[in-house]
């Protein structure tokens, strides 16, 4: 098992014809994903990488029999991308767009209240369970199918995380990248409940940054129902107070954000945390020895 | 993007928040016009894009036209230093002179992102005019919140209850929760990401002023705000940091002496933090982001390098949307071009590393190659001369 996305997904890439959108729709093929459609406004009936483009996501949705989405828009129409894929009423959506801005997500949050649409992201590397299914930028090649589960503010710190894991024989069950933006669609929270009701995944490995309390919020959900090992490293320790470091979300402001306070918020709450994300396979590898 | 306390009151002002009067000056004899404009007794006022200018003696009062032409004489062209600047300071370019005030009481007022709550949250406290950071501290009960439902925007009871929350008097309240639900608009309709008015102050005389004033703007937002893409005072900013941004860079100066250059802004932080374990000091934070050109990671390493204090270079790339072949053609390029006498350490891992690492290899330049980026730190702080 895993969480989210497995074999059975069936996947259309809004934004399939831009750049990325097409990079990236022919890693995901190539990494097996079932990715069914494409969608970009004007360009309907046409192909690209093999595949039917559509108009709209509910043309997509209906022709091919679509359960996920993932977002490879310009930010100034990705919150629009977003809505569309919820309307159409897919269970997942993936945004991989950074740079969108904090008032559309506060718009797309209000939309998203009671609906079934799960979004990851934006502004995230997606979300793929080795050997089945990549929703994402992530590399594929460096995953394997096993028993941890991986959950990420960060992109390329969660490759490195991965790479160790997969290195010491140590595959994952789901990867999920939730994205590095002040408002997002998962926290770390409803990723660990997820990963806490999943038989497979026996370990869990979280990587945090500075900005809001998402990692403190996660360290009381960790305390109060997780009953597997979590091993948790924190980014930014030297960042200054008040400079936005790269994400849109990473910054320690109002004095809160600080990593001091998370990496403490962790460390009560009975969370294995690493100095160095180079330390971060080892603690799992040494926590699921002793399990 | 921040703007200037000038600027923020220019804003504000057409949202119906009331501000003190006041003139802005570059020159002396301008600040002495301002001056005998407001009737004589003024408040100078430091525009520098940084808070604790009391401290740093950025705010000067005069009691005549005079006085304040020879106090601005002194202020404008120098560079202020205060405990949020650095030592390097910022440079006073302009003034904002204004009409001096009886204070009776001082407030704090400010709107911004609820991050869990994904909304916005007006914050008000009846003990304003200091670090409202210090005083949630030691009285959290003394902060009121109120958060706004985006659905339906602030509604004017909500502007009531902190206006009354605030203590103010019943004629005072309706005057109060105007100005407040001002803020909120001023806030929303700019994509703010925060905006302070510490002090919002009751004059002597009853009225209700910002005295001070702070916004900055959500910069992912600016594209659809060409007038406040406008307002942007490069010469506030690190001239390198500037230079990024123009490049579509995220940097941040340091003031250590190991030059970064890393992909993905998580992967840069902990790269920081490894320096720092290693007994060094980062010169940089540098995130060449995700879909960077070759072109773009030429600019990166200029930029690097070009920092007075870098004595070593750590590149440190894991690639999953930017690939390692794109990467090392750009590094070297940019080496043979400046020309690199620097020592720099080298790690790729990733989507085409292997490609990447043959680039390098193929180069000619002496790189040092490192297999982790726990040993990629070890090195680096090494060549720059400090202890590993």
């Amino acid at each position: 098992m895993s969480i989210l996305v497995d074999a059975s997904t069936r996947v259309i890439v809004q934004g399939i014809t831009g750049k990325e959108g097409s990079f990236h729709t022919e890693q995901m093929l190539g990494y097996g994903t079932q990715v069914v459609a494409g969608v970009t406004p004007g360009k309907g009936g046409t192909q690209h990488q093999g595949l039917p483009v559509y108009d709209t996501v509910d043309d997509a949705v209906r022709e091919e029999g679509a359960n996920a989405s993932v977002i490879f828009v310009p930010p100034p129409q990705a919150a629009d991308a977003i809505l569309e894929a919820a309307e159409a009423g897919l269970p997942l959506v993936v945004c991989i767009t950074e740079g969108i801005p904090a008032r559309d997500m506060v718009a797309v949050m209000v939309y998203l209240r009671g609906r079934r649409t799960r979004l990851i992201g934006p502004n995230c590397p997606g979300i793929i369970t080795p050997g089945a299914c990549k929703l994402g930028i992530m590399p594929g090649h460096i995953h394997a199918p096993g028993p941890v589960g991986v959950v990420s503010r960060s992109g390329t710190l969660t490759y490195e995380a991965v790479h160790q894991l997969t290195r010491l024989g140590l595959g994952q069950s789901t990867c999920i990248g939730i994205g590095g933006d002040p408002i997002i669609g998962t926290q770390f929270t409803a990723a660990l409940e997820l990963f806490n009701a999943d038989p497979r995944t026996e370990a869990v490995v979280l990587i945090g940054e500075i900005g809001g309390t998402a990692e403190e919020e996660a360290a009381e959900f960790v305390r109060a129902r997780v009953r597997k090992p979590v091993v948790a490293f924190v980014a930014g320790r030297m960042a200054p107070p008040g400079r936005r470091m790269g994400h849109a979300g990473a910054i320690v402001s109002g004095g809160r954000g600080a990593a001091a306070d998370k990496i403490r918020s962790f460390t009560e709450a009975g969370v294995r945390v690493v100095e160095s994300p180079g330390g971060i396979g080892a603690a799992v590898a040494e926590l699921l020895r002793r399990k | 993007m921040k703007i200037h306390e000038y600027q923020a009151k220019e804003i504000l002002k057409r949202y119906g928040v009331p501000v003190p009067r006041g003139e802005v000056a570059s020159t002396p004899r301008q600040a002495r016009a301002a001056a005998e404009n407001l009737g004589g007794s003024v408040v100078l006022k430091a525009q520098v894009h940084a808070g604790g200018r009391g401290k740093g003696g950025g705010i000067k009062v005069a009691a005549s036209a005079a006085e304040a032409e020879s106090i601005a004489g002194r202020m404008l062209g120098s560079r202020l230093v205060t405990p949020q600047t650095g030592p390097e300071g910022r440079p006073v370019g302009r003034l904002l002179v204004e009409e001096t005030l009886e204070i009776k009481h001082e407030f704090y007022l400010g709107a911004a992102l609820d991050r869990a709550a994904a909304a916005p949250v007006l914050i008000a406290c009846a003990e304003g005019g200091m670090d409202i950071e210090e005083v949630a501290a030691r009285n959290p009960a003394l902060i009121l919140r109120e958060p706004i439902e985006p659905a339906v925007g602030m509604r004017e009871f909500q502007a009531r209850k902190l206006a009354y929350g605030l203590g103010v008097d019943r004629e005072q309240a309706p005057v109060l929760a105007r100005l407040i639900r001002g803020v909120h608009e001023a806030y929303w309709e700019n994509d703010a990401s925060l905006v302070e008015i510490n002090p919002l102050a009751l004059a002597s005389d009853g009225r209700l002023l910002a005295l001070d004033a702070k916004m900055n703007f959500d910069d992912n937002a600016l594209f659809r705000h060409p007038d406040l893409r406008e307002l942007r005072d490069a010469s506030q900013e690190d001239p390198l940091e500037v230079e990024a941004s123009q490049a579509s860079l995220s940097y941040v100066k340091m003031e250590g002496s190991v030059g970064c250059l890393v992909n993905g802004a998580g992967l840069a932080m902990a790269t920081m933090d490894m320096i720092f374990l290693a007994g060094g000091r980062p010169a940089n934070f540098l995130d060449v982001g995700g879909g960077a050109s070759a072109a773009q990671v030429s600019k990166a390493f200029r930029l690097v390098v070009g920092d007075p204090g870098v004595r070593s270079v750590l590149i440190n790339i894991f690639g999953g949307i930017m690939r390692c072949d794109v990467l090392a053609r750009g590094v070297v390029e940019a080496a043979r071009e400046i020309g690199l006498r620097m020592p720099a350490v080298v790690r790729l891992e990733g989507t085409n590393a292997e490609a990447g690492r043959e680039i390098l290899a193929a180069s000619g330049l002496s790189w040092s190659v490192a297999a982790d980026f726990e040993e990629a730190a070890r090195q680096a702080v090494k060549l720059a001369g400090g202890r590993a």
